[in-house]
């Protein structure tokens, strides 16, 4: 509730904000903008080609850059010579371990330091030198003339061989990156009191992000002062790891990302390119532009990484959950990153159970650190989680819509039972099923059954413990004199529609159209400090922080209009583009206030309050999916999808739907085709192109996607109502798609990806 | 400027639209392997692998040539090696069409050549010389979107916008091959394009819808 929201601790209250807002309470049913299919303030860009991102920056004088990688999983660099490289036509300078000047310490999240181009390579593509020259062609010409001595060492890319006494160690002191355990209630005693208790172990092979932008930046340097254009999702982050390893003060570097071409929590943070670029740019006192190959970026730009899973759950014959017992492995890679992060969040918290127990064990592995991935840990978690509750369903005889009914907590259970605010999760299972027609689907699957033609339908529900959102964020709205906007934040647009949905709010509470309003956003330089658009928060982080500048903004407007008026500031009320009182007789538009007129704009600053105590916000999910499985290919054809989701208030329906069907299309790729290789003998990645790392295309997708939203505004999440949206919408996917392939089949695959050769492997070991 | 020593540009003759195409990805990584770039002359020629050059030119020697980019000549100085899609973003200033793989793969640099759509990572500039190049910006009329464009914004054919470009170009080669395509169809004829924040959906709505407006 406003009420219960407090100052951020050591933010003073800005004098515009003042008074503004504090009782200000989410939209009610009426709005004219807010809720609508609106096509985005920024589409013209982004169809007519005039977006400039940043790998299409062109500067006066640039050079381009390329980097050489350690091409073994394990190595130690004994000599580089880039001397022959120096000499080629067009470049200017070659990097390395053999300039010191240039090569300053990293640390891959901070648990082992190093250097940039570090002696101990301790997997395939990290960096060992770079070059920058004319064109991108002469700076490749250039790698492939560096001659690098390279001491290959044992090297272990599977987690759990590198488990195993006697594997090679990653980093001296063995393999294990971390344990982590919970427990609540008496597992025992839970698993005695049901009446059916199953076991099975679930893997999940590591996905990787590559966005169609690979990740890179361009370089600039005046004086002493960095510039950076960088595809990332925060500017601000990107900005103080540079600061950071480049020992620069924060004023000294500035970070530019307008656009970004796809990221997926992949581009939270930035890597050694952007090091790299500024070094190689203040070397040559030119422009460098560096961004990786699309094999680099499979080789070092990200991955969810693999989990092997063991689900133990009891269960009572009314559908009661008795325990959970739940034990994830995950892998960091070659330096400590989260390699089970969440990994054990859905079993302990999405439904009802007293007796939960978890434990994880996150491993080194020579592999690139693992990332962030859209709904890390989740992912990996639901697959697993949401296969059992079909195979207790199952083995009680119940309707696995039914089975999740019957456990639907009241609270956060992995969060002291903290209440939810909304009965989000019911609400998406029992809507979601009656408008994907479930029972009927389900009970005429057999009769649509045809010899080897299988059909079978499934479902999957989720929650996500981060779509609430919170401070800090500062967001500034100018109004001008003509009653049009400025609107300034630092929160990138990462594809989500972030820039249209903020124009919204503005447009919605100035009753101007959301084309009206100009954004600035995402540059250090300019903007407001906000965290990375990433976890689902930045709807809910951002949209109550623009909502507060505009009621700053209204305040003042309240003010002038008392005044020009001879009415007191009570009768005076805001009516779309206009002002009246309360008694309808007098009514003025905002831009005839005569001070406005005078002063030329006036200024409200935003600021993210806290969230209320006490009540967790969270937003909800459900997936139905109907499949046909061909038993003599092994092909699975989707062919409908359902996504139910209950996230507060919908604020623009257009980009909501949008991000449905993209979490659909990436959980299809999760269940379906996606899948890292290391190779056993070399460690070396395998599908480091798309040709051989299959993302879904167009002929992988269901022919029909429906959106169901929950229609609700969560009044205690914050003054918009609204909560995150871009996980949730693919947390449930690949597991939905596995229970229907499992109702088709009367049999399950426990390991993604589903493909024809996985599933016709377990058909023709069934018939044999 | 630098000499040059190629005399006829490659002119395949335009009534075979798909011919041209017989410059196949073997023999074209058979050649950039050899470290220079074999220039065959006429395009029977070139569809054959076992056709005999009739010159040679290193592969980054400059050459002079002209592009018809948009309707407009461009003439350029290009190392033989570049691709299509370097000289149109680096050279020409023309970035609609974006860089995601360098191998194919992906259809984000997807422009028109002679209408059929085209990976211009996989298209030398020295081919595309004598042909009929359009990129997204060409669809445009001043600052008004061309019917795909307006289809794709109006649909949100899009999130991150990136293969954007590659899909509308996509899309417009489809229409002008088939102004009437069925649901599969469309599915089929944007299969060459891949979309990572998975909006084809929305795509297949707004290649639909464009069709609808452009049939009016």
């Amino acid at each position: 509730m406003a009420d219960n929201e407090t100052d951020i601790e050591g933010q003073p209250r800005i004098a515009p904000d003042a008074g503004a807002a504090d009782d200000a309470r989410p939209w009610g049913e009426q709005t004219r903008v807010v809720g609508n299919r609106r096509p985005r303030v920024d589409a013209w860009e982004r169809v007519s080609g005039a977006a400039v991102f940043p790998s299409d920056l062109v500067l006066p004088g640039m050079l381009h850059a390329a980097v050489l990688g350690s091409p073994h999983a394990n190595a130690r660099v004994t000599a580089i010579d880039t001397s022959r490289a120096e000499r080629m036509p067009g470049v200017y300078a070659v990097i390395s371990r053999n300039t010191p000047e240039a090569n300053p310490d990293w640390d891959y999240f901070s648990a082992h330091s190093g250097k940039l181009f570090y002696d101990h390579c301790r997997f395939e593509g990290d960096a060992v030198a770079a070059v920058a020259a004319q064109s991108p062609y002469q700076a490749h010409d250039a790698l492939r003339a560096i001659q690098v001595e390279y001491e290959i060492l044992p090297f272990v890319s599977d987690e759990l061989e590198a488990l195993k006494p006697g594997a090679p160690e990653v980093h001296s002191g063995g393999n294990r990156a971390g344990t982590q355990t919970y427990a609540r209630g008496n597992i025992e005693q839970g698993f005695s009191e049901a009446d059916l208790v199953l076991e099975q172990r679930y893997r999940t092979a590591s996905e990787m992000h590559t966005p169609l932008e690979p990740h890179g930046c361009v370089a600039r340097w005046d004086g002493d002062s960095l510039t950076v254009w960088e595809s990332t999702q925060g500017v601000y982050a990107v900005q103080s790891k540079i600061a950071d390893v480049l020992k620069l003060p924060l004023s000294r570097v500035r970070v530019i990302g307008h656009y970004v071409g796809g990221a997926f929590g992949s581009k939270l943070r930035t890597d050694k390119y952007a090091i790299i670029a500024a070094l190689l740019a203040r070397r040559v006192n030119r422009p460098v532009k560096l961004f990786m190959t699309r094999e680099q970026t499979l080789l070092t730009q990200g991955n969810r990484p693999p989990a092997t899973m063991t689900v133990k759950a009891g269960v009572k014959k009314d559908g009661t959950l008795t325990a959970i017992q739940f034990s994830g492995i995950g892998a960091s890679g070659a330096y400590k990153a989260g390699g089970t992060s969440l990994l054990d969040w859905l079993a302990k918290d999405l439904y009802r159970c007293a007796n939960v127990s978890t434990e994880l064990t996150d491993v080194y592995i020579n592999a690139q650190p693992a990332r962030p991935f859209r709904a890390p840990g989740y992912v990996q978690c639901s697959w697993a989680m949401e296969q059992m509750m079909d195979a207790l369903a199952d083995g009680l005889g119940m309707d696995p819509v039914e089975l999740r009914l019957r456990n639907i907590p009241a609270g956060t259970q992995a969060r002291d039972d903290k209440p939810y605010t909304t009965d989000g999760l019911r609400l998406c299972i029992e809507q979601g099923a009656r408008a994907f027609g479930w029972q009927e689907a389900r009970a005429a699957a057999a009769q649509h059954s045809k010899g080897h033609l299988q059909r079978g339908v499934g479902m999957a529900a989720a929650n996500w413990y981060a779509g609430d959102g919170g401070p800090p964020s500062t967001v500034i709205v100018r109004l001008y004199a003509d009653g049009t906007a400025n609107l300034n934040m630092g929160a990138s647009d990462i594809g989500t529609g972030t820039k249209t949905v903020m124009a919204m709010v503005v447009a919605e509470e100035f009753g101007v159209d959301p084309d009206a309003v100009q954004i600035e956003h995402a540059d250090t330089g300019t903007t407001q400090y906000a965290t990375p658009s990433g976890g689902s928060k930045t709807v809910p982080t951002e949209a109550p922080a623009v909502r507060r500048a505009c009621l700053a903004v209204k305040s003042q407007l309240l003010d002038m209009a008392a005044q020009q008026l001879g009415r007191p500031r009570e009768e005076i009320v805001f009516d779309g583009d206009h002002l009246r009182t309360t008694d309808g007789l007098e009514s003025l538009a905002i831009r005839e206030l005569d001070r406005l007129r005078k002063q030329k704009v006036v200024v409200g600053v935003g600021q993210r309050q806290s969230n209320p105590q006490g009540v967790s916000i969270t937003p909800f999910a459900a997936q139905f999916c109907e499949v046909e499985v061909n038993t003599l290919t092994g092909e699975v054809r989707l062919l409908r999808m359902l996504g139910s989701n209950e996230s507060g208030r919908v604020i623009n329906r257009l980009t909501w739907d949008g991000q449905l069907i993209g979490g659909i299309t990436m959980g299809v790729g999760y269940a379906t085709t996606e899948r890292r290789v290391l190779d056993g003998p070399t460690g070396k990645l395998c599908n480091k192109n798309w040709h051989d790392y299959k993302l879904p295309t167009t002929l992988d997708v269901p022919a029909e996607v429906i959106s169901e939203p929950i229609m609700l505004t969560d009044e205690q999440a914050n003054i918009v109502g609204a909560k995150g949206l871009g996980e949730p919408v693919t947390i449930p996917t690949a597991g939905a798609i596995a229970n229907a392939v499992a109702h088709a089949l009367g049999m399950r695959l426990y390991d993604t990806p589903i493909n024809p050769v996985t599933l016709i492997e377990r058909v023709a070991a069934r018939e044999a | 400027m630098c000499p040059r020593k190629r005399k006829p540009p490659v002119t395949p003759p335009a009534a075979n639209p798909d011919g041209w195409a017989g410059f196949t990805r073997r023999a074209f990584i058979k050649t950039w392997s050899a470290g220079t770039l074999t220039l065959a002359v006429g395009h029977n020629a070139m569809s054959s692998e076992t056709a005999q050059p009739d010159e040679t030119l290193a592969a980054d020697e400059p050459v002079q040539l002209t592009l018809d980019v948009n309707g407009r000549p461009h003439a350029v100085l290009v190392e033989p090696r570049w691709t299509l899609l370097h000289v149109l973003r680096e050279e020409l200033g023309l970035t609609a069409a974006k860089s995601g793989c360098e191998r194919g793969e992906c259809g984000a640099c997807t422009v028109l050549i002679d209408d059929l759509p085209r990976y211009a990572c996989l298209t030398l500039a020295l081919e595309a010389e004598g042909r009929r190049i359009e990129t997204a910006e060409g669809l445009m009329d001043g600052g008004q979107l061309g019917q795909v464009q307006a289809s794709f914004m109006k649909e949100d054919g899009l999130q991150c916008g990136y293969c954007t470009p590659g899909q509308i170009m996509a899309a417009e080669g489809l229409l002008r091959q088939n102004p009437e395509p069925t649901f599969d169809e469309i599915r089929r004829g944007m299969s060459g394009n891949l979309c990572r924040c998975g909006a084809y959906a929305s795509i297949f709505s707004a290649v639909a819808d464009a069709a609808t407006h452009r049939k009016g």
